[in-house]
């Protein structure tokens, strides 16, 4: 109970001080959360890609329906595969007729259908790297009645270098930033206790417990963290709606995000003061 | 309640600040500590109070060994010593009473008590109807008294005081000294660091200890 009210007593009688390390805070929280919502964009957008890839398995126009369905029981059996469509000629057809609407004429004088009948096999999230694709496909290949079996290799080969790099560019790029707000959040607080010391001082010449010590500073610190978060949240919050508004559209993080930022900058603060209260406590 | 065993305090650069010095102040005692510049009396006041520990020897305080206590029960001691600076140590921004209160919430004193024992230790120190004032609005001999009742808020057994007439004009520092005395006749064990030796002279039924480069040279109970 005191802890708590030093803490936010703490906070009225140096509103300065502890709201410019609240806003110093912020800002180290405002540069991460942009970087989350650039990174979370990056993963939507790498994800609506990679739903496009699929095995497209081409079968004998003498394939008897039969062999067909074991090949589409067979396929549908492999854990990563999510879905197998079979795709008639007739069906083939219609879907060129429309989705190739510049060679209309050419689809209407034909005699005989050249499009083979074929399945499509989708991928379940998370299956779609190039080495699975290319194991189902394989797996399609061995059969007599399957021409041919596509799924794009060169641009899924692409793709997946773009995610590794994607991947790779976050986990760097994240711990630096997230280090150097560590670094600026650690210093915010080191100054606001600094600023304290003689209170720290005088607590400890008079005897009070290093645990009675600490704790109203974990609490302020824990409380400088939250606030930094809400306002890093509030100013990420102002730049997407600016994006999404004036410039292109973007999507918002989820909130699992947001909450799992406000609360490490809450426990971020917290430790930050237990490091930063630990030399004064050795002064005396 | 205060004995100094052969104690040496030795620093890796300055070397020796304190050399094989003895001595035993009783429950109820006065005594000055004297000395130079830079003849020790901080570094005994320190080890006393335990803030530092000696290389050689055994400092006790109020049955605590500085051989056995450890830093993190260091408060027991702490609770039973009050300590009193020169330059007084208060904590800015607040009122005489709200620097007396502090200490007693910070040692666990139950909150309801805490307002009227604080203006209780101000009106024992002559401060009663300054309780409510900042202590920066205060005069030096009133923040030092303000610093007595801080340090008296623990009913401490011991009361160190460290030059704590060096800031103040000589009507202030008759007034602590006076105060001092109040606080001995009631029990307490007092020890004074101060290199003023006319302010000494003044008081002749106190004790007194003569530090010289480290060394105890003078004891006036031994004579």
């Amino acid at each position: 109970m005191y802890a708590l009210r030093e803490a936010i007593a703490a906070f009225r009688r140096a509103p300065v001080l502890t709201g410019l390390a609240s806003a110093m805070v912020g800002l180290a929280l405002y540069v991460v959360g942009l970087f989350g919502l650039a990174t979370y964009n990056l993963q939507l957008a790498l994800s609506s890609i990679e739903e496009r890839v699929e095995v497209a398995v081409y079968l004998r126009d003498d394939a008897r329906q039969s062999e067909i369905d074991l090949l589409l029981t067979e396929l549908a059996a492999i854990p990563e595969v999510r879905s197998v469509r079979f795709i008639s000629k007739r069906d083939a057809l219609e879907r060129a007729r429309v989705e190739l609407p510049e060679f209309g004429a050419l689809f209407t004088d034909l005699e005989v259908n050249p499009l083979p009948q074929s399945l499509e096999v989708e991928l379940r999230p998370g299956s779609r790297s190039p080495d699975i694709v290319q194991r189902v496909s394989e797996a399609a290949l061995l059969y007599p009645f399957v021409e041919d079996a596509r799924y794009g290799r060169e641009w899924v080969d692409k793709l997946f270098t773009l995610r590794r790099i994607g991947a790779a560019t976050t986990a760097v790029l994240g711990s630096a930033f997230a280090l150097v707000a560590a670094l600026i959040i650690g210093t915010a607080l080191r100054i606001a206790i600094f600023a304290r010391r003689e209170e720290i001082y005088v607590m400890r010449l008079v005897g009070a417990t290093n645990g009675f010590i600490r704790r109203p500073f974990l609490l302020e610190g824990a409380m400088a963290g939250l606030l930094g978060g809400a306002i890093a949240w509030a100013l990420t919050y102002a730049t997407y709606r600016g994006v999404y508004t004036y410039l292109f559209e973007v999507a918002w993080m989820p909130d699992s995000w947001v909450a799992l930022a406000l609360g490490a900058g809450c426990l971020f603060g917290a430790f930050s003061s237990l490091l930063a209260i630990r030399r004064h406590l050795e002064d005396l | 309640m205060i004995k100094l065993t052969n104690v040496s305090r030795e620093y890796p650069k300055r070397g020796y600040a304190l050399r094989d010095v003895s001595f035993h102040l009783k429950k109820g005692e006065f005594a000055f500590l004297t000395g130079h510049s830079g003849s020790g009396k901080s570094t005994t006041m320190r080890l006393v109070h335990m803030s530092d520990r000696p290389t050689k020897g055994e400092v006790r305080v109020t049955g605590f060994s500085s051989e056995k206590v450890t830093q993190r029960h260091i408060w027991k001691v702490r609770r039973r010593v009050g300590f009193v600076f020169q330059d007084f140590r208060l904590l800015p921004g607040r009122t005489a009473q709200e620097n007396v209160a502090f200490v007693l919430e910070v040692t666990g004193t139950p909150r309801a008590a805490i307002t009227s024992r604080a203006q209780r230790l101000l009106s024992q120190v002559g401060l009663s109807t300054m309780a409510g004032a900042y202590v920066n609005e205060l005069s030096g001999g009133e923040q030092q008294r303000v610093a007595i009742a801080r340090a008296l808020a623990n009913d401490p057994l011991v009361l160190l005081a460290d030059e704590p007439t060096g800031n103040l004009d000589d009507r202030a520092t008759r007034g602590v000294l006076d105060l001092f005395w109040d606080i001995n006749a009631k029990g307490m064990a007092v020890l004074m660091a101060t290199h003023d030796l006319e302010l000494v002279r003044r008081y002749p039924h106190a004790r007194v200890f003569e530090l010289d480069h480290g060394e105890l040279v003078f004891d006036s109970a031994e004579g």
